[in-house]
């Protein structure tokens, strides 16, 4: 087996809630609580889930954004250690993310020329006619010209800025890009495009992707695998194909039968799950399978003990007491 | 064919003189759902502003009509609207949270037009609102109805808003990205009980989104928006077996199908949504339609029958399916 580019195991990130006099933790938000994932290089792997289900935590953790309460990320076979800045700087080159608005993940007042420059400024990476000349290079890579360099980004469209913030994502030559929902905020005839686009560099760079998002169409076309995760858990694991032509977990199922199809006939006879409830607060999960008060299955097992991920298939798991 | 619940003709908005809805029509059967498609900029939420008389102050009506059930509503005054709105007529909106009084109890703020329009009072409007919370599927009405909006997620505040535009039964009900803001779980809840009322209810709906799946799943019929003008309309299962228009041919080819091949080239439509202001010369769509010709970017294509279903506006409707 391929050595994985990146492998998070464990992972925790639990955020305290103060109260009291003295502002001491009264409580945790158990954001990520105990995954595993790896990434191998050039390989797409999705988070799905919906709010609240930890999915942009485990982001940030990665970037080192964040600061885990337990478990270990490695990188490139060495750990990744978090808040110490030379190491965070290091991982920053080899480890860069794309926002989902990139109206805001732009500065108003620097060119975009400048902002594309900005990472090979702070890395100091090469001379200014160099990072110059990069900087055209980039543009040229996502599909601008290298004219655009010293226009402002409210000269641009939200496509057009989305592919200034994945040059400059580029720019240090990064191994793994953080997609956060890159094409959420787009109109559905740009979406295309991005979406095109990042598969291109993929092939020509052989970069890997950490794709987050609930938009599960996308993630059929875009991913290779696919974590599914729920209140901080991943419920299902496998290969996006398999995933999604045999969902194990209940979760998983209802997901997608509530995705709309944009099919009529289609979206007339197949079978639709629509689960009671809203999501519970990360803060007060449900004792047992994090899933028990949604779950149209669930028995009195399901309240008392939380299901371990198992495997169902090859390279297929799943976290369900009665479906395994 | 009786005559048409809501009636919209030629209608016009300007921003500032810059046309932002351009000549636009269409109806509204008792019961029927309407989807009005488009992407950012295309007029599709003005026009629903236009029909509710809620235009921001920027925006002016500058021509055409709406008739609901033979009332003008464009020459209404405000009081005669105020009358209408929360009773025969009602919207929803896309951010319900910000949508709702942040220092008002929910259950209050679905009395209210109860209050105002069927001059019930105190308990009476009470007990009402709380069925009203339990028909859209709130769990224990009676203690959601003394919280506040802060109180509550984002789905039961989507429905506690859906109760407040529904306790008057309108006649139709608008609404405007209604489920955009929510989880697909959520949503799918959301659109469940927008049809159950519907069915109940009798209900017209005008439904705004860009999202070509809920166009599916809700509509009896839709108009598809580019630039401030309906380009293509038909009823449901027609428009997704073959579209004439192609806009609307290309956006339901760039939408990655759960059934689609992986990781294939999507088709792309070339381009980008022009801005208000920025509308080109002839058809609107000429620099980004693969079909374009000189004639298209001289003459604007008219909004001609097809089929005697729906009707496109294309110079080369025939040549779309070849696209």
């Amino acid at each position: 087996m391929v050595e994985p580019l990146l492998s998070v195991s464990d992972l925790k990130v639990h955020y305290p809630i103060r109260g009291g006099l003295f502002g001491r933790p009264v409580g945790y938000v158990k954001a990520v609580d105990g995954i595993d994932i790896s990434i191998a290089p050039g390989e797409s792997v999705a988070l799905v889930g919906e709010s609240g289900c930890g999915k942009s935590t485990l982001g940030a953790a990665i970037l080192g954004m964040t600061r885990p309460t337990a478990g270990e990320i490695r990188f490139d076979g060495k750990p990744v250690i978090h808040g110490e800045a030379s190491r965070a700087r290091n991982l920053s080159r080899d480890i860069q993310i794309v926002f989902q608005d990139p109206a805001s993940a732009l500065n108003p007042k620097l060119s975009i020329g400048e902002s594309i420059a900005e990472p090979l400024a702070i890395h100091g990476v090469g001379t200014a006619a160099e990072r110059k000349t990069r900087v055209e290079e980039l543009l040229g890579l996502v599909g601008l010209h290298a004219g655009h360099a010293t226009r402002k980004p409210n000269a641009f469209s939200g496509g057009q800025r989305q592919r200034i913030v994945i040059a400059r994502a580029l720019a240090l030559n990064p191994k793994l890009l953080i997609l956060d929902e890159p094409v959420s905020a787009l109109d559905v005839s740009i979406r295309s495009q991005i979406l095109n686009l990042l598969l291109d560099l993929q092939k020509h760079f052989g970069l890997s992707y950490l794709f987050i998002s609930h938009d599960l169409s996308v993630v059929r076309h875009f991913a290779d695998r696919v974590a599914v995760m729920y209140l901080g858990h991943i419920v299902e694991t496998g290969a996006t194909q398999d995933v999604f032509a045999n969902p194990v977990h209940p979760y998983t199922e209802a997901l997608l039968s509530a995705v709309p199809l944009p099919d009529p006939m289609a979206q007339r006879t197949r079978r639709r799950i629509i689960l009671k409830g809203d999501l519970p607060s990360p803060a007060n999960p449900p004792k047992g399978c994090k899933f028990v008060t949604r779950c149209p299955l669930a028995q009195s097992v399901c309240h008392e003990r939380q299901p371990e991920l198992r495997r169902v298939a090859h390279a297929h798991a799943s976290a369900c007491h009665l479906r395994a | 064919m009786s005559h048409p619940l809501l009636s919209v003709d030629e209608l016009r908005v300007t921003i500032g003189g810059q046309p932002v809805v351009d000549g636009i029509s269409f109806d509204i059967a008792q019961g029927e759902i309407l989807s009005l498609v488009g992407e950012s900029g295309c007029g599709k939420s003005m026009t629903a502003f236009s029909v509710m008389g809620l235009l921001p102050r920027a925006a002016r009506l500058s021509g055409g009509r709406v008739m609901l059930d033979g009332t003008e509503l464009s020459a209404l005054t405000e009081t005669e609207l105020q009358a209408l709105r929360g009773n025969e007529l009602a919207m929803i909106f896309q951010e319900p949270v910000a949508s709702l009084n942040p220092l008002m109890k929910i259950g209050r703020q679905i009395e209210e037009s109860l209050i105002v329009h069927r001059g019930l009072e105190g308990r009476e409007a009470r007990r009402a609102a709380i069925d009203m919370l339990a028909e859209v599927g709130i769990p224990e009405p009676e203690i959601r109805a003394g919280q506040y909006p802060f109180e509550l997620s984002g789905g039961m505040c989507q429905r506690a808003m859906i109760a407040m535009a529904l306790i008057c039964r309108p006649r139709l009900l608008i609404a405007d990205e209604p489920t955009t803001a929510l989880d697909v779980t959520i949503q799918a809840q959301i659109l469940d009980l927008m049809k159950k009322l519907r069915d109940e209810t009798g209900t017209a709906i005008l439904l705004i989104t860009h999202d070509m799946g809920v166009v599916a799943e809700m509509a009896d019929r839709v108009a598809v928006m580019y630039a401030g003008r309906v380009i293509e309309t038909a009823p449901v299962d027609a428009l997704f077996a073959r579209q004439e228009h192609p806009y609307t041919r290309l956006l339901l080819k760039t939408i990655p199908r759960l059934d689609g091949e992986p990781k294939e080239t999507l088709p792309v439509i070339e381009g980008l949504v022009p801005d208000i202001g920025q509308w080109p010369e002839g058809c609107r769509f000429s620099p980004r339609c693969p079909l374009a010709n000189d004639a298209c970017r001289k003459a604007v294509p008219p909004l001609a029958s097809r089929r005697d279903i729906g009707s496109t506006a294309c110079w080369h409707a025939e040549q779309v399916g070849a696209i």
